[in-house]
């Protein structure tokens, strides 16, 4: 038995087969995880639409070249999808060179992802809508469109603010734990790439890039998800 | 001294107990055995915590108004005592301690799929357990182990935040388990272990495992929003703020009703183990007693909303969950019927796990047949949030998960140490506590029908007598408990010694060394039919 296989397995299919579906079963559980967000998400949005209107129109007023964040950060995630799977055939093949170049790009646009996720939080930072804001700010006006949508939809200004704040508290957190996927599968690409440089993958040997492949393509799912409810549901 | 080349010396076989000793061999362990070992010690101490909470519980309720504790310090014997039983000693039960020692042994595998990670969930526990005894000592939270908002997030003045973080934790460790289990199970049977070959207990692992992955997440996902509404003043599920508390008891049962059956589905396997070897029969239809802990599993998903029949959802809602609820009785009640019918013709022993697979038969028939009054529109209304919620709930997660960890435990006891039990006092503490079980927890349907609401610290003075019934037991059931305790650890040294078969037990498990070698087994087995006790000669038992 070689060293590239752990005791416990009989040969490296057992082993490569029983990490994949390691893997998947563990996507399993993620896709549970963001769907519990979704599921409250949804039925708020459902409870409280003008509100959550108001949400929308803010969440994707932050544009580059007229052009909305969300999309931008659509392009860049796909194509870094594109980048793991050309780095997963490298590896298949055993040509670590290509792979590592493919894991830089990869990285440089998973990077480039929370960039633009920073600016984005910070713009929404200073439009003041992040939660727990009134507690540092606690005089701070109800804005202006707030009011009018107030106005328009007849719901008291008090509890079309809370309705508000609502949708930036899921718009945080669903954001925030998809951006902390992100960070986590940077580290672990930077892993793969060290790996990589040292010439360590062969087409017997790939398991690990293949299986941080499925991980990558499943968050880059997830904000398949997010994109049109946060983005484009108005 | 250089004389002396040789000594000759009885070599022990090398098993995983011997084969190395420091602690750091303990606590760095990747072997399944050594961590369902960690898994078995630490839910024994919680165990612990959480039964004195009990204890200290029913004291109070021995008299109607009674001064041992004050109304506060008694809501947070409750949330403590329901915290750490349900999350810290019932779920990880029997999968972190039987499913961990037996899942390789009985599929013929050297290990779990992922060792570091099995290690990685006791560490997770551990973490977990140790953040809710930190909040127990900082001075514990009172929410109840629902974590109800929004008295958890805007009102409760105690260390909310520190038990949820435990409690989050924790499910991370569920979930290593269960993926652990499900991908061994799939990946690494040995030669002829077909999925018809399966020990029922792996089925009911692997139903257990599904529901570890798929509902642990929405768990950890609303326990997060809870903390981040009352760290920030945020209202997610609170009315004044916007939030809606529905949602909350909706995407909590959405995990803790399935967590139930993550407590009684392990049992249901252990049963099916004990009660083939002790009446020496196959199980009396294999295939229906493995699909009905998949239809568990399954069903188990869709009747959260059970618990909120009075919490303000629609009527039709109400009558779907009432019928979805009902359906669950059908797997459940396949089981009962043929665990009976395996017994039926059966050369039956009545040994101690024996005792105990019986004493789950009958009370899990209770418990379950109490659960159809409670899925019942209008009786809900009538006994919710009172006792008979309680008693229903004990006699599934005591009278049956207790009750088989306790048979399984004794059963495989000889395979994980290599020593016997003494069978006289096994017995003897089985009864002590079917006995003590049922006085504690009889007496508390009555109750809860006559209306004596759960949560309280004090009560009318009519409900004494059963009060002090339900008392009377719980001091019989905590000598029940402590029994085995002792005489367990008497066994570890002073115990006869096993041998690899002590019962004529059918199973994988049973072909190896007691306790087994480090890799399990000295070659790979290959499985031919499961249960064959037909095949087996009994003569000399």
């Amino acid at each position: 038995m070689s060293d590239l296989v752990a005791h416990q397995f009989d040969d490296l299919e057992q082993q490569t087969e029983a990490d994949t579906l390691g893997m998947w079963t563990f996507l399993a559980t993620e896709v549970l995880f963001f769907g519990g967000m979704i599921c409250g998400y949804c039925v708020y949005r459902l409870l409280y639409f003008p509100a959550w209107h108001e949400g929308s129109l803010i969440v994707d007023n932050f544009r580059w070249l007229g052009v909305s964040s969300g999309a931008w950060n659509t392009a860049v995630l796909l194509t870094s999808s594109l980048t793991v799977a050309m780095g997963v055939r490298a590896a298949k093949m055993g040509d670590n060179q290509f792979l590592a170049k493919m894991l830089v790009l990869t990285l440089l646009l998973g990077i480039a992802f929370l960039a633009i996720k920073a600016a984005e939080y910070t713009h929404e930072y200073h439009e003041g809508v992040v939660p727990g804001y009134s507690l540092f700010h606690p005089d701070e006006e109800i804005s202006g469109d707030l009011r009018q949508a107030a106005a328009n939809s007849q719901i008291a200004e008090n509890t079309l603010r809370h309705e508000f704040q609502l949708f930036w508290v899921f718009y945080f957190f669903m954001t925030g734990v998809h951006a902390l996927h992100m960070v986590i599968g940077v580290g672990l690409f930077t892993y793969l790439l060290i790996e990589a440089r040292r010439g360590r993958f062969t087409p017997k040997k790939h398991a690990p890039v293949e299986i941080m492949g499925l991980y990558w393509h499943f968050v880059d799912l997830v904000w398949i998800f997010l994109l049109p409810l946060l983005y484009l549901v108005r | 001294m250089a004389t002396i080349s040789y000594i000759p010396e009885y070599a022990a076989p090398e098993t995983y107990l011997n084969t190395r000793h420091t602690v750091a061999s303990w606590l760095l362990t990747k072997d399944h055995k050594r961590i369902a070992i960690l898994f078995m010690v630490s839910i024994t101490v919680l165990f612990a915590v959480g039964g004195t909470a009990a204890v200290i519980m029913r004291l109070q309720l021995l008299t109607p108004h009674s001064t041992l504790v004050e109304a506060e310090t008694y809501n947070k014997l409750f949330t403590l005592h329901g915290i750490v039983m349900v999350f810290f000693f019932l779920v990880p039960s029997i999968p972190a301690t039987l499913g961990n020692f037996l899942v390789p042994l009985m599929i013929g595998a050297r290990d779990l799929a992922f060792p570091r990670i099995n290690l990685l969930s006791w560490y997770l526990y551990i973490t977990g357990a140790s953040l809710t005894i930190t909040c127990l000592i900082l001075g514990g939270a009172d929410t109840g182990w629902t974590f109800y908002t929004p008295y958890s997030s805007s009102f409760s003045n105690t260390h909310v935040v520190l038990a949820i973080t435990g409690v989050f934790i924790a499910g991370f460790s569920s979930i290593l388990t269960g993926l652990n289990f499900i991908v061994t199970i799939h990946k690494m049977r040995c030669p002829g272990m077909t999925w018809f070959r399966l020990p029922l207990f792996i089925w009911s692992m692997y139903a257990t495992s599904i529901i570890f992955v798929l509902a642990t997440p929405v768990l950890a996902i609303t326990l997060a929003l809870v903390c981040l509404e009352r760290i920030l003043g945020v209202g997610i599920f609170d009315p004044n703020l916007g939030g809606d508390p529905i949602l909350f008891q909706h995407l909590f049962w959405f995990y803790s009703h399935p967590a139930v059956y993550i407590m009684i589905l392990p049992g249901l396997g252990v049963i099916s183990e004990l009660v083939t070897c002790y009446s020496r029969k196959a199980p009396f239809g294999y295939s229906f007693i493995a699909m009905a802990s998949l239809a568990i599993a399954i069903l188990g998903f869709l009747v959260w909303a059970h618990h909120m029949f009075i919490a303000g959802i629609s009527i039709y809602g109400g009558i779907v969950f009432s019928i979805l609820s009902f359906m669950v009785a059908i797997p459940s009640a396949i089981k009962v019927f043929n665990w009976t019918a395996t017994l039926y013709k059966g050369s039956i022993q009545l040994d101690t796990p024996m005792l105990y697979a019986l004493g789950f038969i009958g009370l899990f028939t209770i418990g379950g047949l109490t659960g159809l009054f409670l899925a019942t529109l209008g009786i809900d209304m009538h006994v919710h949030d009172t006792y008979f919620v309680i008693a229903h709930f004990h006699y599934i997660m005591v009278g049956g998960a207790v009750m088989a960890y306790m048979g399984g435990l004794h059963f495989w006891w000889p395979k994980i140490t290599g020593k016997l039990y003494p069978e006289w006092w096994g017995r003897i503490a089985a009864l002590i506590l079917f006995f003590g079980f049922n006085l504690t927890f009889f007496p508390q349907f009555l109750l809860g029908y006559l209306g004596m609401p759960r949560r309280y610290y004090a009560y009318a003075p009519e409900f004494q007598v059963y009060n002090v019934m339900s008392t009377a037991g719980a001091s019989i059931l905590a000598v029940g408990y402590l029994l085995p305790l002792g005489y367990l650890l008497w066994s570890l040294r002073w115990g006869r010694t096993a041998g690899p078969n002590p019962f004529k037990a059918a199973g994988l498990e049973w072909t190896t060394a007691s306790p087994p070698p480090p890799d399990n087994f000295e070659e790979t087995p290959v499985a031919g039919e499961p249960y064959n006790y037909h095949e087996m000669d009994f003569s000399d038992v």
